[in-house]
């Protein structure tokens, strides 16, 4: 398999002295979904950044191998409140990212068709931002996400501010389109459970500064997760890691 | 309250008061000149309009206030916009404001006299003083208060030239407060379009000087309401486009 993401060595500072974390070897494939965990503070919205290309490197290098495709973009980014713009429609919100790129006019609609229905929301397309519900708004920052046909998806904490039930359901919405699409997914999440449930491979960041300390490869059939024998014993490992790495931190302070 | 009863409530108060002050002049107590009562308002009005006086001073200050509108909000709105983008440039004009924000716009009438004579382009310049001030706080403060968030959605998805990111977000962004500050400008402009012409650049303010010599303070009071009314109308008309601008909006 291809690596399309590739980290060597990376650190991201601030202040230009204190690195946020150091040290850090990130490999991701094509095509596989991987979560990633850890101390709050230890900067993992902060290494979407870096991939993305929004905060420069303090050192080492990202390296981004995916095919050039001037109807494409390699990467987007779906955030942790789905960061709409008001101002745009939802047709407008999801061709965000396909203004400044050689996409004719039918193209953009067929995007938006597809995405919205990847996202369950056909009939939303003239609709503003506050029509939305909260779940909706977010599965619009998905399609606005998508309808760039990303190589790969940055997911920062996406469903964080949803509701139990909303969650769950955007969740198995994720595995979907993940299935469908082939797309490799890097997910950010606070909520352990989540990281065990859509990942192939949980990683878990910690320590001071921090770098990736432990990796869960997750190898329970995705049908048979949740809430199976197999899915709790592995959510209780990446815990138990992480609070490891938590006492860790605490001494150091 | 319903809308219906609103209206009705506010037209009685407006009626009340018209008729308080007719039923005041007509008394006897105070003199017609003082005091002139509103019936009377629209016999001058008709003169007035006969004579064509009226069109053109209205004309005369819609143009000073037009065009010192204009002048006044482009470079209030583009100083207020690049000081709050560029640090180097909000530094740099910082003290600048500081002293010369308090000067009242009317201070500067004698410079405009100096500078440009008794003439369109000395009200102009007076006018446009107000309505700078306004618009260059009010966007200032509406650029500084676009979501960093959405600066960076956009920065996500490909638009990382400040053009870009001007169109994309922090305009539309910032649109909410800049529209607020060009209505509140559209206020101060008939503020101060009449004291620019009280020195005898023709339009409205300078018929009502001249009215008020003759102690024809009813031309005086008909120039006034014409002035709520230029006002009120501008008003109305920019409200419209505001809230077709600002759809999005609820």
């Amino acid at each position: 398999m291809a690596t399309v993401i590739h980290t060597e060595d990376l650190a991201v500072s601030f202040d230009g002295v204190t690195p946020v974390f150091e040290g850090l070897n990130l490999a991701i494939e094509k095509g596989e979904f991987v979560t990633l965990v850890g101390v709050s503070g230890a900067g993992k919205s902060t290494l979407l950044r870096v991939i993305a290309d929004l905060i420069a490197p303090f050192r080492g290098t990202v390296r981004i191998d995916t095919p050039d495709d001037p109807l494409r973009r390699a990467i987007a980014m779906v955030f942790q409140a789905a960061n709409l713009m008001p101002w745009r429609r939802v047709r407008e919100n999801i061709t965000l990212g396909l203004e400044g790129i050689d996409v004719s006019d039918e193209l953009k609609a067929e995007r938006v068709r597809w995405t919205l229905e990847l996202v369950g929301l056909t009939d939303y397309a003239d609709r503003w931002p506050y029509q939305l519900s909260g779940g909706q708004r977010q599965r619009i920052g998905i399609a606005r996400g998508l309808a760039v046909d990303p190589d790969i998806l940055l997911m920062d904490e996406p469903f964080g501010a949803l509701d139990a039930i909303t969650r769950n359901a955007l969740q198995d919405e994720l595995l979907h389109i993940w299935e469908e699409t082939g797309k490799s997914i890097l997910f950010v999440t606070h909520d352990i459970e989540e990281a065990v449930y859509l990942g192939d491979r949980v990683l878990l960041l910690g320590d001071e500064p921090a770098h990736i300390i432990n990796e869960y490869h997750i190898g329970i059939d995705r049908a048979e997760r949740r809430e199976s024998e197999a899915f709790l014993h592995e959510v209780e490992k990446v815990r138990a890691g992480l609070k490891h790495a938590i006492d860790i931190a605490s001494n150091h302070n | 309250m319903k809308p219906t009863k609103r209206y009705l409530l506010s037209a009685v108060g407006l009626a009340g008061f018209l008729l308080l002050w007719e039923a005041i002049a007509q008394s006897g107590l105070i003199e017609a000149h003082l005091l002139p009562p509103p019936s009377t308002l629209p016999a001058t009005f008709i003169s007035e309009v006969r004579l064509g006086i009226w069109q053109e001073m209205v004309w005369a200050s819609l143009s000073h206030y037009t065009v010192g509108f204009l002048l006044g909000s482009l470079f209030g709105v583009t100083l207020g916009v690049s000081v709050a983008l560029y640090p180097r440039v909000e530094a740099s004009q910082a003290w600048l404001a500081r002293v010369f924000r308090p000067i009242p716009p009317l201070a500067w009438i004698p410079f405009a006299i100096i500078w440009f004579g008794i003439s369109e382009t000395a009200a102009a310049f007076i006018i446009s003083i107000g309505i700078f001030w306004i618009n260059y706080f009010t966007a200032m403060t509406a650029v500084q208060a676009v979501d960093k968030d959405l600066i960076e959605v956009a920065r996500a998805f490909g638009h990382r030239s400040m053009i870009a990111l001007l169109r994309k977000v922090i305009l539309p962004g910032a649109a909410p407060g800049i529209l607020s500050g060009l209505r509140a400008g559209l206020g101060q402009g008939w503020m101060t379009v009449v004291a620019a012409e009280l020195f005898g650049i023709p339009g409205i303010g300078q018929r009502m000087i001249e009215a008020s010599g003759l102690l024809a303070s009813e031309v005086v009071v008909l120039y006034m309401f014409s002035i709520a009314l230029l006002y009120g109308v501008s008003d109305y008309i920019f409200v419209r486009i505001q809230s077709r601008l600002l759809e999005w909006q609820r």
